[in-house]
């Protein structure tokens, strides 16, 4: 492993590319260069090698290969999966049902839609919406509720099985944020719409994935493109694709292997955190909770002197308090927890991650915190 | 809703960033007696989270936002017994 992978404790922001995709991205710039919709021997290459991509994506989501189109990033494919799913609404209406604890892009998406309202499903302490509660905010107009398979800042597993059945009953299509889901965990059934990033899994930047039941009613938001079976503008990035398939098959077969390594040393990290630093507190449901991510806040410590102390000691980490975000406003995922929301830490850990950097990360913490408490005067609050 | 008692303390946090407002709140809280009331003044949006979790984390009773001051949010904190 690289050096500069050790002490990377930031997978939820980005998986470095996995070794089985390299190789195949290189390559496929050589094989699959020509214009997938054109009708000679390259392009044909080039059609069959985006398709075969597909069906690997297909397979690992539970879709048909002709429900999934690539993108040009997660986020993008959030916006096509909200924006696409109520303009084909829009005479249900524009009610739109959140849980509180969306990622900004599922927010961001939904707010900008004219005269959409929009109604957020709060959570519980861990970060759980409940079933019930969140089918009850469905009105006759709701064109869509969206709920993430499980939160990308503090890990926690929402109930998307449960919630995707109230919602078919009803009639509202569900569109599930899969990013930090897809190449860890099965993504529960049920989805009418799905959105996920390739870097999250070991993929290569730029290729995100949206995927369109076939029964449920989508139209193109943008204006119309022939490209990515119609929803998707813009000439298909054929070689990240087959990266990305390549990434996730790989990351597929060896998924069990890691989330046994990464369960137990998150559990290591939430068990140990509250013994080694006092005034602590570990955030996130305790086991319904995605292998890699745990996340917590120390309390009267400044987040963003923490992730600088920590970088100090080789730990790439990152933090969801107001003093490390551009909007000096803290993590919407925190508040909606009614967590403390400073002195916060996310680690979520790599495939590359060692038990000794988890070790080593145990031991360097305490003592970061002790230094931050005692050079702000509040070691002894 | 019923009144609430004038604050025995009102602590001017305005214009401090997390996690001063709720450093300052740690360091004055045993200024007023148990079941004390103190006001914190305070417009980092933080505030309005980490006041209330504080208060879970340390056992003290958070009554909620009193009146603003100059349209700055108010928190309210009642010291433990």
């Amino acid at each position: 492993v690289a050096n500069s992978l050790r002490g990377y404790l930031d997978a939820a922001s980005t998986e470095p590319l996995h070794p089985a995709a390299r190789e195949i991205l290189l390559e496929a710039y050589d094989t699959g260069w020509a214009d997938p919709a054109r009708l000679y021997g390259s392009a044909r290459r080039a059609r069959l090698l985006l398709d075969n991509a597909r069906e690997i994506v297909a397979a690992a989501i539970g879709a048909r290969p002709d429900e999934v189109s690539f993108t040009a990033s997660g986020t993008q494919a959030v916006h096509l999966a909200v924006l696409g799913t109520i303009a084909a609404r829009t005479r249900t209406g524009r009610h739109v049902v959140v849980s509180a604890v969306e990622h900004s892009s599922v927010l961001h998406a939904a707010a900008s839609v004219p005269s959409a309202e929009v109604d957020r499903v709060p959570v519980d302490r861990t970060g759980l919406v409940d079933p019930v509660a969140f089918v009850a905010s469905l009105r006759p107009d709701t064109a869509l509720a969206c709920l993430q398979a499980a939160n990308h800042e503090v890990g926690s597993v929402q109930p998307v099985a449960e919630v995707a059945t109230l919602c078919a009953e009803r009639d509202v299509p569900l569109i599930v944020d899969a990013a930090q889901t897809v190449g860890r965990l099965a993504v529960p059934d049920g989805w009418s719409v799905l959105a996920a990033s390739a870097h999250k899994w070991g993929g290569p930047p730029g290729v995100g994935v949206l995927a369109v039941r076939r029964r449920t009613r989508w139209r193109p938001p943008w204006p119309e493109d022939e490209r990515g079976a119609g929803r998707v503008p813009g000439f298909e990035n054929v070689p990240g694709a087959i990266a990305a398939a390549a990434a996730l098959r790989a990351r597929l077969a060896e998924a069990q292997e890691l989330n046994g390594v990464h369960t137990p040393l998150v559990d290591r990290i939430r068990a140990r955190i509250p013994e080694l630093v006092s005034d602590v507190e570990v955030v996130g449901h305790p086991t319904r909770r995605l292998p890699h991510i745990v996340t917590f806040s120390c309390l009267y410590v400044d987040g963003e002197a923490l992730l600088t102390e920590l970088d100090r000691e080789g730990f790439a980490v990152s933090s969801g308090s107001s003093c490390t975000a551009s909007t000096l406003t803290p993590s919407h995922v925190l508040e909606a927890m009614g967590v403390l929301t400073h002195g916060n830490i996310r680690v979520s850990l790599s495939r590359t991650t060692t038990e000794e950097d988890v070790a080593r990360f145990l031991h360097v913490l305490p003592d970061v915190v002790r230094r931050l408490r005692a050079s702000a005067g509040v070691d002894r609050l | 809703m019923t009144e609430l008692p004038s604050p025995d303390l009102t602590l001017d946090c305005r214009s401090m960033r997390c996690p001063l407002p709720v450093i300052e709140l740690a360091k004055r809280i045993a200024d007023v007696a148990p079941s004390g009331l103190v006001a914190v003044v305070a417009d980092d949006p933080a505030a309005a989270t980490d006041i209330p979790a504080w208060c879970r984390l340390r056992g003290h009773l958070y009554l909620g936002t009193g009146e603003p001051v100059d349209g700055v949010p108010t928190y309210l904190v009642r010291r433990s017994r």
